[in-house]
């Protein structure tokens, strides 16, 4: 403070140094030296609310940036996406009627983008990325939530500092190692266990893609856990309840909402991962049930198309409206995964 | 049920959550040995110091490493200014005020959105439209308009600012609000408090944030697929100064990048096969780089937080 002060009235200093300011009340030309003072000393304190004002809104301009780029990654999406709908029949996103090998018209969903007239059914895309997100969900949510069960009730402090570490350094990893894993080895050791006939399937990419969301699942459930309050543990503990019974039906049951939040954010990242889907699943546009199929999702479409087309044709913009789409489905489960969190942090604070 | 029964259930699925766990950890160590036994074999001066040569099938992989480093760098540069000013708005000014509110919950969104989403948009917003509209703007021949590495820095940025504000945020709100306090009382404004007494308090969370986003960064490759990454580049992405004669990362320029290396070299190259020991020391390269970054980021966090306590 007072250092700001020195500075911002140099000039009164400076003059004041000319008489002697043994007292405040001695004179400088026509003013008082006092007075001077505490003029600089208003201006000093006007500046410093205009420097208040300006870092302040330099700083709500940092805050904004977030809320503005989430409109822009909005805007721009649907903007090319919508005009996929001016250049492509919407039915065609379904399916189209095609010429099987008997000349009969039957209604098929290809995505076949390249080719004389290009097919852009999202059906085959949309069924590939459910294909590998629902088998990853239900990996990951087996292990996720038994490791943030571990990690916050069974596990000694010790083992848990050690444990966490290592469950956060796998989240670390980058996908695309987990993809070229998942490619060069992990595809060879379950075609040769489970004899499939696609060595590249939607099943080898879920395993890949349940290591990303295992660490998700992990260390929110575990939150979600070490949120409960200790009363309903000892409470629990008190009926005579072992320390099994107590986690299942007191603590997991109290702290559910954050393991549900847990499982829908996963759900939406098993949905978004792009680099082990685009190595690990094959990548053709089948319509299909069966997770030992090869599959693409539409996040690989979009990964393996965009950097061939010419921007602004038919393909680009059906490649946005994918990507609009998959931003929507993501955006819908972590909003629902967020209200849940919200509701479960008022519930607690009660 | 009988108590026998029950004490066997006990045990039996204490087992298996601790079973579980140990699973995760085992998957994670047979990650981390098989690529080390795989690509120890091809790592020498030469392979980090050497470009690719015959057509990627030999030589090293310094323009990747190289590529990545200039990108994190370019990234984290334009991120932090960004994330910790929204993260200090945040915890020091909005509270729980309606824009607060709205601003959490788009840093929530922007961090649950698909990598890939944040390509399409690096093509759409960055490269197509403030790329092409500054080559508009100023008659210039294609040149902001097109995959470039800043653009990719850029998409990469906006991908890590969500951890950058989350662990900003984190350390701040660490800092004692009676430290705040103190410093009001002696008459500091707002600002003043903020710079003088809560950053150089949060100093060591912030720097925790940049390190986990640098590791992040470095090992995103969706955003940077059609923003800038080139599969082979004769150059490295310099441009030297006429008369100086001093290099600088030029940012309008393509670039290699590791990840993206061992994609395309996995998934398109001439012989996949052949170049598998290549690949494998690529991901050792790459693993250990966001490794260290995390395990320091891991250790720093601890030591903050033990400090702070």
């Amino acid at each position: 403070m007072n250092n700001d002060l020195k500075s911002s009235n140099s000039g009164a200093s400076a003059t004041s140094s000319n008489v002697s300011s043994e007292s405040g009340l001695k004179r400088f030309g026509d003013k008082r030296i006092s007075d001077i003072l505490v003029e600089s000393r208003r201006a000093s304190v006007h500046r410093q609310r205009i420097q208040e004002f300006i870092i302040e809104k330099l700083l709500f301009a940092g805050g904004i940036a977030a809320i503005v780029f989430i409109a822009l990654i909005f805007i721009f999406l649907f903007k090319e996406g919508i005009r996929a709908f001016f250049l492509i029949k919407p039915i065609e996103f379904i399916g189209t009627y095609i010429l099987d090998f008997d000349d009969n018209r039957i209604f098929a969903c290809m995505w076949q983008p390249v080719g004389e007239s290009g097919k852009y059914s999202i059906i085959p895309l949309l069924i590939g990325s459910f294909l590998v997100a629902l088998p990853a969900t239900v990996i990951s949510t087996v292990l996720g939530v038994g490791c943030g069960i571990y990690l916050a009730e069974i596990a000694s402090i010790r083992i848990r500092d050690i444990v966490k570490p290592a469950i956060e350094l796998l989240a670390g990893i980058p996908t695309v190692v987990i993809g070229f894993l998942c490619l060069t080895i992990l595809a060879t050791f379950i075609q040769n266990v489970l004899h499939t006939t696609f060595r590249l399937n939607a099943f080898v990419g879920a395993i890949g893609v349940s290591l990303v969301i295992i660490p998700v699942i992990a260390s929110i459930t575990d939150d979600a856990l070490r949120a409960v309050p200790n009363e309903l543990r000892e409470a629990s503990y008190g009926l005579g309840a072992t320390k099994w019974e107590t986690i299942w039906k007191a603590v997991v049951p109290a702290g559910i909402s954050g393991v549900t939040a847990s499982i829908i954010l996963g759900m939406g990242r098993a949905l978004g991962e792009t680099m082990i889907v685009i190595m690990a699943t094959g990548n053709a546009a089948l319509v299909t049930g069966n997770i030992f199929s090869s599959v693409r999702t539409m996040t690989a479409t979009i990964a393996a198309e965009l950097g061939a087309v010419p921007q602004g044709g038919e393909q680009y913009c059906a490649l946005f409206l994918v990507g609009a789409i998959l931003f929507f489905i993501t955006f819908a489960l972590n909003l629902i995964a967020e209200i849940i969190i919200s509701r479960m942090r008022k519930k607690l604070r009660l | 049920m009988s108590i026998g029964k029950r004490k066997i259930f006990n045990t039996f699925f204490q087992g298996v959550c601790r079973g579980m766990a140990f699973l995760v950890i085992a998957a994670l160590i047979g990650i981390l040995v098989k690529v080390v036994a795989n690509g120890a074999g091809v790592i020498n001066p030469g392979f980090l110091w050497k470009a690719p040569t015959a057509g990627m099938t030999e030589g090293g992989i310094f323009p990747a490493i190289f590529g990545t480093v200039c990108i994190t760098l370019l990234m984290i540069i334009l991120a932090i200014p960004v994330g910790v000013s929204a993260a200090i708005y945040l915890t020091e000014y909005a509270g729980k005020n309606f824009f607060g509110r709205i601003i959490r919950a788009s840093i929530n969104n922007l961090a649950g959105v698909p990598s890939i989403v944040f390509g399409l948009f690096g093509v759409g917003f960055f490269v197509l439209f403030v790329g092409r509209g500054i080559d508009r703007i100023f008659g210039l021949p294609l040149l902001f308009g097109q995959p470039a590495m800043i653009w990719a820095a850029a998409t990469l940025a906006l991908l890590v600012l969500p951890v950058i504000i989350v662990s900003t945020e984190e350390a701040l709100n660490s800092v004692p609000v009676s430290l705040r306090e103190a410093a009001f009382a002696l008459g500091a404004t707002k600002w003043q408090v903020v710079r003088n007494v809560v950053l150089p308090q949060a100093r060591s969370g912030i720097l925790t944030g940049a390190i986990l986003s640098i590791s992040r960064g470095a090992g995103e490759t969706a955003p940077i697929l059609f923003t800038g990454c080139a599969y082979f580049l004769p150059r490295l992405p310099v441009y030297t100064i006429p008369y100086a004669h001093i290099p600088v990362i030029n940012p309008l320029d393509q670039f290699m990048e590791l990840s993206y290396h061992i994609f395309i070299m996995a998934t398109q190259s001439t012989d996949a096969a052949a170049t598998r020991p290549i690949q494998y020391g690529t991901t050792l390269v790459l693993i250990a780089l966001t490794f260290l970054l995390n395990l320091s980021a891991i250790i720093f966090r601890i030591y903050f937080r033990k400090r702070s306590r």
